[in-house]
């Protein structure tokens, strides 16, 4: 029910939303449940367990009942709080976990049986037979259970992630908030106040309040002026602090185009990073709910948000009111109410000593000790003076006290502590570096003390970080403190829910104790009591207590509760925001990149770069055709392909030859200057890292170029070693893979194709096999190294990377024209293979120089990473799987990589297991599959036959193994 | 007390309040043939085997905390017998065994979940790696399928196959790989061992531990000297701290492994997922929320929480792979102190000292361990000899290089 | 978590890469495997407590620095370049 004049919607801007297919009409300002309640609609979902019907009880981010689905299609959100969502024109609601019409869940049957579905009952039954549980129990199971469905589809909205920086965080906006904020600005701090609620104000904005003798809410109004002209406030509202982690770190979630229907590429939510020097947590406080029996019914809500949803938003939540709770301060429920002309039917109190506080019907000492009303609250019933009465009411307001919103002191394990005099836990002292907490969230709960201790928090603040504080005058409010006394549980007949959303009751607290589950994890565990999307928010504290109670200690003894990040759910969208589709990982393209997809080249990942596959010509069909052609075009032309992905790194200095030395298995002080060396690096646990060629371009100059996978973790690798083992020797590296474009040039007419763009042309004498130099290339200064990966006469040639494009067009327009042109990764792994060169497929990082036939060049004449561990025991011997190449001999010709090998009359299962194939390719020079493998004692069974069994692909076949060099098995071609 | 169908309904009939306690709460004696040091899955699944399967009864399980509170209590509850290396293999092939009994064995239901393990891959290379691994677990008994693309589609609709970064080029799916419920083993487990006479002590830490002439007499505990025979170390993430307290260092560094958890949704995800191309695997529990992690955070830790980067890049993953799960909102993270193992692998073995005995390097994948590791570890303490499905797990193979890197990282500890 | 990189100043945690225990920094002398060996690649003291170990700072300066940290609450309490401490105790 609305009432007239009340609130702080805009009455002038009515909104029309749905819920379940019926339209409403609330107004701008109004959340989903306070348009809801407005409209009298009571029943808004159904509990999880038990299928019980549940109206809005919070009117905040802790709400365990009024979750709903938002939204259409692919766009839909499940398990949005209706006490959060603000309403915007058009906004579709959904209930959630009923099967069936809301009103008639078929699923409430569940309802009927609570004593056979009480805490823990799975575990002792859907047993036998055991087939069925896969197939009969868990799905119905899982059909039951689960609360909002996802849409299935791809999400359809933008998200954001941002990090901000800040010396002082305010987290809330309540009094100590905002005192806190001022005071922190006008100490010089650059500050961001962060509020969940779309307005600053915190429960002033909910409460009858005066501070400096002006309605709290117009108090709030002028300090939010004040902050503003600080010019050192961020203002960040709908934003939640949802995490506290190392060195002033806090997620927060800030829910931007959550409230709108707003275009496109608005986004829905953004996560922030937010580094803070220091932090104020002025959270406040979570009002508790009392167990009492049947405490669930749609009507039945917290009394604060009861206030809320007065002064807030102008909503009545019922017509004839009544009151159960423990304290003072929930009277002013009444008070309020009365005050917009809403009929109050009775203030339960269960303290004998309460005293009404207006002219409202009190039941002192007395308790609530049944409800009805299936869909809607009707009745309760009150024990009282040893009597029962029964009261016609539509709404009842509880109040069990508050509990300090301890949370983000938890994040970093901080255990609250129990505080006796007002029955409720508080953070503990440094419970999060630098968070200090105050006001509500600390225990103070008078007005006048969370604004004194808002200016405290901030002054610590400001000293923390040894900047200056002002003395700032407080305002005038009320240092009142109502008198409160904890009550837990009401026994009676009928269920005491402690998690809604659970569906967690007193009963299965007492049964957790009783079966042995007495600490309180245990009772969670066994209960899921706290597990709900409240997080416990509503039942931790309560749950506590009766676990206390039944095990026969007390509250501090019994444990405290804690509470992980993050404060409220966030979507996984807003987490991982930026990374859906391309956005995961960073694209890398070579130079050539535009060239090769002009030529139709399909492009695949190699880690993050992307590199051509094949150059598909007219009339291929298939992959496999353009990279026979190409292999052989290659063979018996030329090829050209870009090699830019490889790592460089260029090392200068006196010592860089003793580096290279060192981290190489090999020597390199050798190297003569204009030529280049493979190079075998290891890990220092004896494995092989990568491999590949380094070239010494001057007396203290070399260039070393890496594997395209390895290339980042040999760089931090080489740097290691100089800072961290020999920080002695004087070098110096840096990676230079961006700067030049790099072509590999392979094939017969390799050198005729580079004579053709060179300014001077080379020779055998003046570029021999492993040979390097400068070079010019039309002009340009590049370099040019005669090496192979290919086995054929080939040189890879480099110039500055905005030359890359223009060069490669040239390279293959020259070679096409010679019978050759640009082959792919397909070619150039089929032509490594044949040639019996390993890359990381074969050298897998379980692979020793032993196993590959490596072991003479770790050399005997220094020491070098790795050297000591390739001497263990373990490092070599038959029983390791070696190096050898492989040709399929029997009637199926056909190898696939990951096969296995087994005795050639051996099951193959794994005790026969020999080894297994690393690499194949079809080999069209040599017309037929040929592989390398990793065969026990590999290298003596040269011209033995195993066999070939891949289970997986069914393929099994005969192999014959070999020398893994299976064309041009001398070099000659490397050196025509 | 028997559980059952029958029983729930007849406790259920007179008000559930002739439920027995699940396990004692016992003192500590003076002395025992065996102590168990940590009251984690493994502890307690080992207490479990040498009552049930070696007789041996006089045991007491030490818990420093409460019963299956470590990482039994913390884990992602992923099952599966999908590994590639002799050694592994035939570990959690025999682990798995033990899984698809457990229900039956121990009288509780652990919701063992056979639905299928998927582990994506995203390039030819990685197509290759995982064919061998398939190899290796078909070749050892258990089960692997290579799905393409289209198997994969047909399977798992949801993913992103058409903008994702990575490709999805197929999947190696383990049919009988799945998932438990986590608590459930570790109570599970307890109940029996208890059942069987073991004595289960809670909240005793144990603060040293007694070597005289090179044997083991005992163990000091908050709860006062404990005598015994044989001491088990069984502390997973905390087997640095424990080793320590015999004066050994282990080749282990405890890092944190982050996991999270969604609202409860509708059925949504039926396998377990794996992503090759980052750090993220899913599932969804039956009670609907979406359970998935990552990688370690990568720096030594016991705080057993995590930091930022580790998440974000987790639900980075995600969002690329399965974009619908967007809109779901985690409810909570947490994280769980990881010992890692110099190889990646775990450690059942002897030690120098007489009578003491490690169990530990559980890395993040220790729960599927839970009944072979207790199984295999009762069956060395009883016997002084190593169970034949725990060969290798050595913990000399560091020195001998006969190690078992799956991840084929090398020895760094946080790289596996 | 942040780490003050003694070039770069305090940065987000992932800019850096985490190797292990300070211990990479002091490799044996020995020139065959030996039971040092062991030691400095696989075992470890693994404290809860206060160590010292090595990050990367591989999306800034590139240098390494040693970094002492407590274990258990995730205190950064002393950071260096990894190159100024070797020089320091050499
Ligand atoms: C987030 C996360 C996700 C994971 N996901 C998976 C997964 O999907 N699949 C999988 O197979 N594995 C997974 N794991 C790993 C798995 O949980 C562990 O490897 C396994 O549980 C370790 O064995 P445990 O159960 O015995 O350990 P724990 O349960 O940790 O038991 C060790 C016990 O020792 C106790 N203890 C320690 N010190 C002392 C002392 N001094 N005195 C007495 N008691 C002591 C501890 O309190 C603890 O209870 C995951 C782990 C985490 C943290
Ligand atoms: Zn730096």
């Amino acid at each position: 029910m609305r009432i007239e004049g009340k609130g702080r919607i805009d009455a002038g801007q009515p909104v029309r939303f749905w819920f379940d297919g019926q339209g409403y009409t609330g107004f701008r300002g109004d959340t989903l449940a306070s348009a809801l309640l407005a409209n009298g609609v009571r029943l808004v979902g159904r509990s999880f367990k038990y299928h019980r019907p549940r109206g809005v009880l919070t009117a905040g981010s802790e709400e365990p009942n009024a979750l709903m689905e938002i939204g259409r299609g692919a766009a839909q959100v499940p398990n949005v709080r209706a006490t959060v969502q603000e309403i915007y024109d058009g906004l579709e609601a959904r209930s959630q976990n009923r099967m069936g019409p809301l009103a008639y869940d078929l699923l409430s049957v569940n309802d009927l049986f609570p004593n056979f579905l009480s805490a823990g009952f799975y575990y002792k039954t859907f047993m036998w037979p055991r087939a069925f549980w896969e197939k009969l129990y868990e799905p119905a199971i899982r059909r039951a259970a689960g609360l909002g469905s996802l849409s299935g589809k791809h999400n359809p909205n933008h998200y954001e992630k941002a990090f901000a920086h800040c010396d002082i965080l305010v987290i809330g906006s309540g009094p100590t908030g905002l005192m806190a904020a001022l005071t922190a600005a006008l100490g010089g701090a650059d500050v961001i106040l962060a509020e969940e609620s779309a307005e600053f104000g915190g429960r002033l904005l909910s409460e009858e309040e005066e501070i400096d003798d002006q309605p709290g809410a117009d108090w709030v109004a002028s300090m939010l002026d004040a902050l503003r002209d600080t010019g050192r406030v961020r203002l960040m509202p709908r934003t939640t602090v949802t995490g506290a982690y190392d060195q002033g770190t806090y997620g927060a979630l800030e829910r931007v185009g959550l409230h709108v229907d707003g275009p496109a590429e608005l986004p829905k939510e953004c996560f922030w990073r937010i580094n803070a020097r220091q932090a104020v947590l002025a959270a406040g406080a979570l009002e508790r709910p009392i167990a009492f029996p049947m405490n669930d019914r749609p009507g039945i809500m917290m009394a604060g948000a009861v206030r809320s949803y007065l002064h807030r938003y102008g909503v009545a939540a019922g017509r004839k009111v009544t009151l159960f709770a423990s304290n003072d301060d929930a009277h002013r429920t009444a008070l309020d109410l009365m005050a917009s002309g809403v009929e109050i039917a009775g203030v339960i109190d269960s303290r004998p000593e309460a005293r009404a506080r207006g002219d409202y019907p009190l039941f002192a000492g007395a308790q609530v000790i049944g409800t009805r009303g299936r869909k809607a609250l009707g009745e309760i019933t009150i024990r009282n003076n040893g009597g029962e009465q029964r009261i016609e009411t539509d709404c009842l307001a509880v109040s069990g006290g508050w509990n300090p919103s301890v949370h983000l002191t938890c994040h970093m394990n901080g255990r609250p502590v129990w505080r006796e005099d007002i029955a409720g836990f508080v953070p503990a002292e440094d419970a999060v570096p630098g968070l200090i907490p105050a006001g509500a969230c600390n225990g103070t709960y008078s007005t006048a003390g969370c604004l004194t201790d808002g200016v405290a928090a901030a002054k610590q603040a400001l000293a923390a970080m040894g900047g200056k504080t002002r003395e700032i005058e407080i305002p005038q409010a009320s240092d009142a403190v109502g008198g409160s006394k904890p009550l837990w549980l009401v026994p009676g007949k009928g269920r005491a829910w402690l998690d809604f959303a659970n569906d967690v009751t007193s009963k299965d607290i007492k049964l957790a104790a009783q079966e042995a589950f007495a600490s309180v994890e245990h009772m969670k565990r066994y209960t899921t009591q706290g597990m709900a999307p409240d997080q416990g928010k509503n039942s931790n504290i309560g749950a506590l207590a009766i676990l206390a109670d039944a095990t026969g200690r007390a509250i501090p003894e019994t444990g405290t509760t804690t509470y992980r990040p993050p404060f409220v759910p966030v979507s996984i969208a807003a987490f991982g925001a930026g990374a859906q589709g391309k956005g995961f990982a960073p694209e890398r393209l070579t130079s050539s990149h535009d060239a090769s997809l002009e030529r139709g080249a399909p492009m695949i990942e190699a880690g993050l770069w992307y590199r051509p596959s094949y150059f598909p010509r007219p009339g291929e069909t298939t992959w496999r055709q353009s990279c026979d052609r190409e292999v052989t075009m290659t063979r018996n032309a030329v090829g050209v392909c870009d090699v830019s992905t490889l790592g460089k790194i260029d090392i200068q200095g006196p010592d860089a030859a003793e580096f290279l030395d060192f981290v190489y298995a090999n020597l390199f002080s050798t190297l003569k200057v204009g030529r280049v060396r493979y190079g075998l690096m290891l890990r220092e646990d004896g494995h092989v890292m990568d491999d590949g060629t380094t070239a010494r371009l001057g007396d203290n100059h070399y260039l070393m170029t890496t594997t395209t996978a390895a290339a980042g973790e040999v760089m931090k690798h080489l740097d290691f070693v100089q800072q961290c083992l020999r920080p002695d020797l004087n070098l110096r590296f840096i990676s230079v893979t961006e700067h030049w474009a790099q072509f590999a040039v392979a094939g017969p007419k390799s050198r005729d194709l580079l004579n053709g763009l060179l300014d001077a042309p080379i020779d055998n004498d003046s570029f021999p096999f492993m040979g390097c130099g400068e070079v010019s290339v039309m002009g340009v200064k590049g370099r040019l190294f005669r090496i192979s990966f290919s086995g054929e006469h080939a040189y890879e040639i480099a110039v500055p990377a905005r030359y890359g494009e223009a060069l490669f067009r040239q390279l293959v327009t020259q070679a096409e024209t010679m019978g050759g042109g640009a082959y792919g990764m397909e070619a150039l792994n089929v032509m490594r293979i044949e040639k019996g060169f390993v890359t990381h497929s074969d050298i897998d990082g379980r692979v020793v120089p032993f196993d590959i036939g490596m072991e003479r060049m770790v050399s005997a004449k220094k020491m070098c990473i790795g050297k000591p561990a390739t001497m263990r025991e373990g490092l070599k011997g038959a029983e390791r799987q070696q190096l050898v190449g492989l040709k399929p001999v029997g009637a199926v010709q056909e190898l696939t990589a990951g096969a296995h090998l087994f005795e050639a009359d051996a099951d193959p299962v794994r005790v026969n297991d020999l080894g297994y194939v690393s690499s194949v390719g079809f080999s069209p020079t040599l017309g037929q599959f040929i592989g390398l493998g990793f065969l026990r004692d590999g290298p003596n069974r040269v011209g033995e036959v195993v066999k070939m069994v891949d289970h997986l692909r069914r393929v099994e076949t005969r192999v014959e193994v070999c020398a893994p060099v299976f064309h041009d098995p001398d070099g000659e071609k490397l050196r025509g | 007390m028997r559980y059952s169908g029958w029983q729930v309904i007849k406790q259920g009939l007179t008000g559930n309040r002739g439920w027995k306690p699940a396990w004692r709460d016992p003192a500590p004696k003076a002395e025992y043939d065996v102590v168990i040091i940590g009251g984690g899955g493994h502890g307690l699944a080992t207490a479990y085997y040498l009552a049930a399967e070696h007789g041996l009864t006089n045991i007491a399980v030490l818990e420093k905390g409460y019963l299956g509170g470590g990482n039994v209590g913390r884990n992602t509850t992923i099952v599966r017998a999908n590994y590639g290396l002799e050694g592994n293999s035939q570990f959690y092939s025999h682990s798995l065994r033990l899984w698809e009994g457990l229900e039956q064995e121990l009288n509780y239901n652990v919701m063992h979940s056979q639905r299928g393990v998927v582990n994506l891959f995203h390039s030819d290379a990685q197509r290759d790696a995982f064919a061998r691994r398939g190899n290796m677990m078909v070749s050892q008994g258990d089960d692997a399928i290579l799905l393409d693309r289209d198997g994969c589609r047909r399977m798992m609709p949801f993913l992103d196959y058409d903008q994702t970064r990575f490709p999805i080029y197929g999947g190696l799916y383990h049919p009988r790989g799945g998932t438990a419920r986590h608590d459930a083993v570790a109570w599970g487990y307890a109940r029996g061992a208890d059942q069987r006479g073991v004595d289960l002590i809670q909240k005793c830490e144990v603060t040293g531990i007694d070597v005289e002439n090179g044997k083991v007499t005992g163990v000091q505990t908050t709860r006062g000297a404990i005598r015994a025979k044989k001491v088990a170390m069984c502390a997973a993430g905390r087997s640095g701290q424990v080793a320590a307290m015999a004066g050994m260092r282990l080749p282990i560094e405890s890092t944190v492994l982050q996991a999270f958890v969604t609202e409860g949704l509708k059925p949504v995800i039926d396998n377990v997922i794996t992503y090759g191309m980052g750090h993220f695997y899913i599932s969804q529990s039956d009670k609907g929320g979406l359970v998935f992690g990552g990688d370690i955070d990568f720096y030594a830790s016991y705080a057993s929480r995590g930091n930022l980067p580790m998440l974000e890049h987790v639900m980075e993953a995600g969002m690329t792979l399965m974009p619908m799960i967007g809109k779901s909102k985690v409810l909570r993270s947490w994280g769980g102190i990881m010992d890692m193992s110099s190889d990646g692998s775990p450690i059942i073995d002897k030690t120098h000292i007489d009578g003491l005995y490690v169990n530990a390097g559980w890395c993040y994948g220790g729960f599927k361990a839970t009944p072979a590791s207790g199984h295999c570890y009762a069956h060395l303490i009883a016997t002084d000899r190593p169970h034949e499905a725990a060969l290798r797990h050595r913990l000399d193979r560091f020195n001998t290089g006969l190690v078992m890197d799956e991840e084929a990282k090398g020895s760094q500890h946080n790289l596996h | 978590m942040r780490i003050r990189c003694p070039l770069c100043g305090d940065r987000d945690s992932r800019e850096f890469t985490y190797m292990g225990h300070e211990i990479y920094m002091h490799r044996p002398e020995d020139a065959g495997w030996s039971p040092a060996w062991d030691d400095y690649l696989h075992l470890r003291d693994n404290p809860a407590g206060v160590t010292r170990d090595l990050w990367y700072h591989g999306a800034g300066c590139t240098g390494w620095l040693l970094v002492e940290r407590d274990t258990t609450t995730h205190d950064i309490l002393r950071v260096e370049l990894a190159t100024d401490a070797k020089r320091g105790s050499a």
